[in-house]
């Protein structure tokens, strides 16, 4: 055990070194949602939606779809760096190293989790001053529910980069699944609004009980039923995720 | 021996059917030595090197590797082993000295014996020049020296050097052939494989020709090269000698040290098994029985002859 945590650090700061030398894309992913912020949340003010209220509170209720916008393209695009990687042998330089190989994977996971919230945290911060309201244990939730979007992301993102293992195939496939994940959480109108097979479709997508929970948790609600099915069904997924990736990793490079 | 192998094979299957890349591979490479695999490409030699450095599973056989049992306990295996992969395995965005760093950490070295480790491997290697610099700056042969180093960084005893030339410039690839001598010179064990005939030749102690999964010849370059073809002797008996040609050819074929003879024109070919003892004796023979020889010349077949016999194809057209 004390093995694989030395090993996860280990590839966790290698692969950190590397992206803070190169931020471009840290830098980029937050410029999205800070557009959207800036350009198109004030729009939202004088719209009303069910499960929506109008003026400040349309922060609270609009910030956790910009986090999950943040979420599902900060770590579904990870498997880029895993193919260039692959490419270059680095993986395979690493696997004939006594290197654990769910270190491997969980060390890179670690990274893209410590990105992702880094650049949580500047969303929120920079939301302060448009009206959103932040409580400590909420935005501890919030964040936690990042870090588990983050590692199962990454993970799905570095399982099918595996299996794909090339750009041209993997590109199309995020792209593909991103949208409909995105707008099926109702990140930009509550899903209360949709017709009922529009909301059927919306339950089987992940991302959606998390950006339900940190609507009740930027409102100020901590102990709702959509919080804990978040944690819960969030939790279990990740753990699934993990195992699946580590499972392509273990195995593929051949 | 440091590696030893029996029947060892490996098939992958796939939606096109099954290849059976290696069909039973039996090797013994004792240590202190530079050991080739040489082999036109998908001669099953990547594969093998693969199996051995637990990059892939064998799907049957045994193998010790620096006395562990390969497929009981892979992790052992890597403990002791250095690879070089063909792909070399730098990050661009890295430095040889972080990279070299972070390797010896995956080895188990701690901060600073890691720090101590990559110091010398920089000065081993004659990295010192761009050892700060990211590696995507790097010539071939820069990079290459890198690789190499990344593969020894722990201090194995045996590594494993998959095609180290493949791609570089021929001053490059002096560079590397002499890295490997070097290494040798330290005691160490150098597994490589190699798709050039020259570089078999200069660089093993002994070679393994593979083809097609199998190997079909072992052995020094020199034991190939009889084994296969033995020597190659040319007399010439001048313009006019057309008739005594077949005349010594009479006198010297029947001897037990002539394997096959053949004219051509006023040339007599010997084929013999060792060409620094029969070349005398042939000599003597002719000289006895009055048939005066013009010219003499002793060839030594090529390591592209022992594959050609063995395999019936030449190294070179898989080569290029």
């Amino acid at each position: 055990m004390g093995k694989f945590l030395r090993d996860t650090w280990l590839v966790f700061q290698r692969s950190m070194l590397l992206t803070l030398r190169n931020p471009t894309w840290v830098v980029v992913g937050l410029a999205q949602p800070l557009y959207y912020l800036l350009l198109f949340a004030p729009l939202l003010k004088k719209v009303r939606a069910p499960g929506m209220a109008g003026g400040d509170a349309a922060f609270a209720f609009f910030i956790p779809g910009l986090l999950a916008q943040l979420a599902l393209f900060g770590t579904l695009f990870v498997g880029f760096g895993l193919i260039g990687e692959l490419r270059d042998g680095v993986i395979e330089r690493m696997r004939v190293t006594p290197v654990s190989r769910f270190a491997l994977l969980l060390g890179r996971a670690l990274r893209d989790v410590v990105t992702l919230v880094a650049q949580a945290v500047v969303l929120v911060v920079i939301s302060v001053p448009f009206g959103l309201k932040v409580h400590f244990l909420p935005l501890l939730l919030v964040l936690a529910l990042m870090v588990l979007l983050a590692v199962m992301g990454a993970s799905v993102s570095y399982a099918a980069a595996l299996i794909l293992k090339s750009e041209d195939a993997l590109a199309p496939l995020a792209n593909g699944i991103a949208m409909p994940i995105l707008l099926l959480s109702g990140v930009f109108l509550p899903m209360a609004a949709a017709p009922g097979w529009l909301q059927a479709v919306s339950r089987i997508n992940p991302l959606r009980y998390g950006v339900d929970a940190a609507r009740d948790l930027f409102a100020g609600r901590v102990s709702t039923a959509a919080v804990y099915e978040a944690l819960v069904i969030l939790m279990a997924l990740t753990v699934a995720a993990v195992i699946w990736a580590a499972r392509r990793f273990a195995r593929s490079v051949a | 021996m440091i590696i030893e192998t029996k029947a060892l094979r490996k098939t992958f299957r796939s939606r096109r059917g099954t290849v059976e890349a290696v069909r039973g591979v039996d090797l013994a490479v004792p240590e202190g030595q530079v050991f080739g695999f040489l082999g036109p490409n998908g001669a099953g030699k990547t594969t093998t090197l693969r199996m051995l450095s637990t990059l892939l599973s064998p799907d049957g056989g045994e193998a010790t590797v620096v006395g562990v049992d390969l497929r009981r306990n892979p992790g052992e295996v890597r403990r002791r082993i250095g690879y070089v992969g063909q792909n070399g395995g730098t990050w661009r965005e890295a430095t040889a000295r972080e990279e070299l760093v972070m390797q010896a950490r995956l080895y188990g070295s701690a901060k600073a014996e890691a720090g101590r480790r990559a110091a010398e491997s920089i000065t081993a290697f004659q990295l010192d020049a761009f050892a700060d610099r990211k590696t995507t700056t790097y010539s071939g042969g820069q990079k290459r020296r890198l690789d190499i180093a990344l593969g020894l960084v722990h201090g194995p005893r045996l590594v494993f050097l998959d095609e180290p030339t493949t791609g570089l410039d021929p001053q490059s690839r002096s560079h590397v052939w002499d890295e490997v001598r070097r290494l040798r010179g330290e005691g160490m064990t150098v597994f490589l494989t190699t798709h050039y005939l020259d570089e078999a030749d200069a660089l093993c102690d002994k070679i393994a020709i593979m083809d097609d999964g199998q190997i079909v010849a072992e052995g020094t370059s020199d034991e190939l090269k009889r084994q296969v073809a033995g020597d190659v002797i040319t007399l010439g008996f001048g313009p006019d000698g057309a008739e005594t040609v077949g005349t010594a050819r009479k006198l010297v074929a029947d001897a037990d040290y002539v394997r096959k003879s053949e004219e051509a024109g006023t040339e007599l070919r010997l084929y013999v098994e060792a060409g620094a003892t029969a070349m005398p004796m042939i000599l003597r023979e002719l000289d006895g029985a009055g048939v005066t020889v013009e010219s003499i010349e002793l060839h030594r077949p090529s390591l592209d002859d022992v594959f050609l016999h063995q395999t019936g194809r030449s190294l070179r057209d898989d080569a290029a």
